[in-house]
């Protein structure tokens, strides 16, 4: 097991130069520069511009400045914000658990819908459930994220009056951050109602960004339960005389969820791409957000910090992901 | 009263050109501590019987049966619940594929103790004991610490053991085996094929042992039903069958046995398949392959009819069954 750990993580090294190459050159690509932007419909003098590069070292042959960048990066250092002077990585690790604790209820929301809709689709195969389950799944999956959530937010926010439109928590309360998760800091805290507010600013974003995960889970589930419902030890399951619930929930649903898990890893990665549309719509302080403003500004440290965090994320997500699949599928466990 | 009883049991699923009759018409009936061989071909419905026995026939397939009785109980009366209750207690199974049949994902020890605790409400502790007698009494060596084993860490011969284990664990009347040894090599078909009929006597239960080996039955069946395209077309004494064989199939599974070919230079074969969904013909369902196939055969069905033979009366469904002179003739 440590042996298969330590070759995956191995494999890890090539992504991240990959990565690291994509992000300086991509937003390089872009016209502009982060001293122009700044300047805005002012305009700034040649000769200021010009010395500005200079101090941020923009001037200086792109190999050489990737390969300072490497170097720093490696050190730890992401290098500071040009937009606020703050240091990339501390500015990350406050607004990271935001986004994540949006994705993790996102996810949450996809696999308890998702999973249950795909087993009874499944099982129900053929039927009004089956191609109900179905057809909403596939609405579901091609709905734009940005419109979606405009439709939920008229709908229940403006409409109803339900859900709030924006933010993770009322602006009656203040939390402090400890964990930077607002479900537990408000746990932590004292003051009535703050969880609840919290809870309740969760549950639009959650519904918006688990849309595609939950629809591409629930067609995952069905199609796997199909396949595994054919084998061999779902009839033996029957000749013991075990009942449906037992059959399915225990005996298919465990198999059908190892090509389930891979798909879940995968949708980590759609879930964080996602997360950048989600917390534009609702002003989700996160780190999507964070990122579309250094977009905005060419701020090109944060941006290359950025992705780089968030693409070391979705690695030990894929990497969780194939040890999970170990535990859950005993024939790779012990495969040598 | 008979252990088992089955009249008229048909088995039909639709395709695209009209029903399908996997089984048709198939009269059986087994006592208490029976041993009985089912043989026929790949496609003789043998495996589809046993399944409608069990219940376990699965959409769209439809079982029809005038009366399908276990120990006196009506089985097309009962409802779901109520044959869950007698699947895997009273009457249990055991498959062709040891590997495929056992749930790669949970543990052997688990999956024995499963039928035990839901079937006779052990507790954990009580069923890990029963589970490792169990294991044991199959012949698995060290069983304590095999009930942690994968399927796929055991071989096809111990998890066949396994599945036996499984399917004897509450003790049942009725084993029906279901090519119990094809899957695995010669040398352990013949081992458990020893273990099942050991368990078959030492717990008095009754087993039906599909087989599409004649070799098998002959040293284990006290009684032979040979099936072709979902119909019986002999039952008789395991020794008169083999002896005389009354229906031409019987004669030619028998013919293409190598043991009784010694001496010859090639092994006699039967030519052709059995009749699938699309090409059943009319008449007698064997008559294309029946060397003694007269007008008759080609136009009317033949009944499945009481064959009374010496003291024994068995079953047969031809309009020429063979004499022991036709034998000693065509040899």
């Amino acid at each position: 097991m440590l042996r298969f750990i330590l070759t995956r993580v191995t494999l890890v090294i090539p992504t991240f130069i990959g990565i690291t190459l994509l992000a300086f050159a991509l937003i390089r690509l872009v016209p502009g520069d982060p001293i122009e932007i700044r300047a805005g419909e002012r305009g700034i003098d040649p000769v200021r511009h010009a010395q500005m590069m200079q101090e941020y070292g923009l001037d200086r042959p792109l190999l050489e400045q990737y390969a300072d960048y490497i170097w720093d990066v490696l050190n730890g250092d992401f290098g500071a914000s040009i937009t606020t002077h703050q240091p990339v990585l501390r500015e990350f690790f406050a607004l990271f658990p935001a986004t994540l604790e949006l994705s993790i209820c996102a996810m949450i929301f996809a696999l308890a819908i998702g999973l249950p809709a795909g087993v009874l689709a499944a099982t129900r195969r053929g039927t009004a459930v089956d191609y109900g389950v179905m057809g909403v799944s596939l609405t579901g999956y091609s709905m734009p994220i940005f419109w979606w959530g405009i439709l939920l937010i008229l709908l229940f926010s403006v409409h109803l009056g339900l859900t709030p439109v924006s933010q993770r928590i009322s602006d009656l309360y203040w939390v402090d951050p400890v964990t930077g998760f607002m479900l537990i800091d408000t746990l932590l805290g004292d003051q009535e109602g703050a969880f609840l507010s919290a809870l309740h600013h969760l549950v639009l974003p959650s519904i918006v960004l688990g849309t595609i995960p939950l629809a591409v889970i629930a067609r995952m589930t069905r199609s796997s339960m199909l396949e595994v419902m054919g084998e061999d030890y779902i009839r033996t399951a029957r000749a013991k005389g075990l009942g449906p619930g037992r059959t399915i929930w225990l005996h298919a649903l465990r198999n059908a969820l190892i090509p389930v898990i891979t798909v879940v890893g995968l949708q980590v990665g759609v879930l964080l791409t996602g997360a950048i549309l989600t917390e534009t719509i609702f002003s989700w302080p996160g780190v999507g957000k964070w990122l579309v403003d250094a977009i905005g500004r060419r701020d090109y440290p944060r941006l290359q910090g950025g992705i780089m965090l968030i693409a070391t994320a979705v690695i030990l997500v894929n990497l969780t992901v194939d040890i999970l699949y170990g535990i859950i599928n005993p024939r790779i466990r012990h495969a040598r | 009263m008979p252990l088992l009883e089955i009249r008229n049991l048909s088995v039909t699923f639709p395709t695209a050109h009209g029903a399908f009759r996997a089984v048709d018409g198939v009269d059986l009936t087994v006592e208490e501590g029976d041993l009985v061989g089912i043989v026929g071909e790949s496609g003789s419905g043998k495996s589809v019987t046993m399944l409608a026995i069990m219940g376990l026939v699965g959409y769209p397939g439809q079982v029809t049966a005038d009366r399908l009785a276990f120990d006196g109980q009506d089985l097309t009366k009962l409802g779901r619940r109520q044959r869950r209750k007698l699947a895997g207690k009273a009457m249990a199974m055991i498959f062709q594929e040891p590997l495929t049949s056992l749930n790669p994902c949970f543990t052997v020890g688990f999956q024995i103790m499963e039928a035990l605790r839901v079937h006779e409400g052990l507790s954990r502790h009580e069923a890990r004991k029963r589970a490792v007698q169990l294991l044991g009494s199959v012949g698995i060596p060290a069983p304590e610490s095999r009930l942690s084993a994968f399927p796929h860490q055991l071989s096809g011969g111990m998890n066949q053991r396994v599945m036996i284990a499984m399917a004897t664990a509450c003790r049942p009347r009725l084993l029906l085996a279901d090519e119990p040894t094809t899957a695995l090599d010669v040398t352990i078909q013949a081992q458990i094929l020893d273990l099942l009929v050991d368990l078959q006597r030492s717990n008095r239960m009754a087993m039906m042992l599909v087989t599409h080996d004649m070799g098998v039955v002959a040293e284990t069946a006290q009684r032979v039903v040979v099936m072709y395209a979902g119909q019986i077309v002999e039952a008789h004494s395991a020794g008169r069958l083999f002896a005389h064989p009354r229906h031409p199939y019987t004669q030619a599974l028998l013919d293409a046995l190598p043991e009784r070919s010694l001496g010859r230079a090639r092994l006699p074969t039967l030519p052709g398949v059995v009749p699938g969904a699309h090409d059943r013909p009319d008449g007698c369902l064997f008559n294309p392959r029946c060397r003694y196939r007269q007008p008759v055969c080609l136009s009317d069905p033949p009944a499945l009819a009481d064959d009374r033979v010496g003291r024994e009366t068995g079953k047969i469904r031809c309009h020429f069954p063979l004499h022991p002179a036709d034998l000693e003739a065509s040899a």
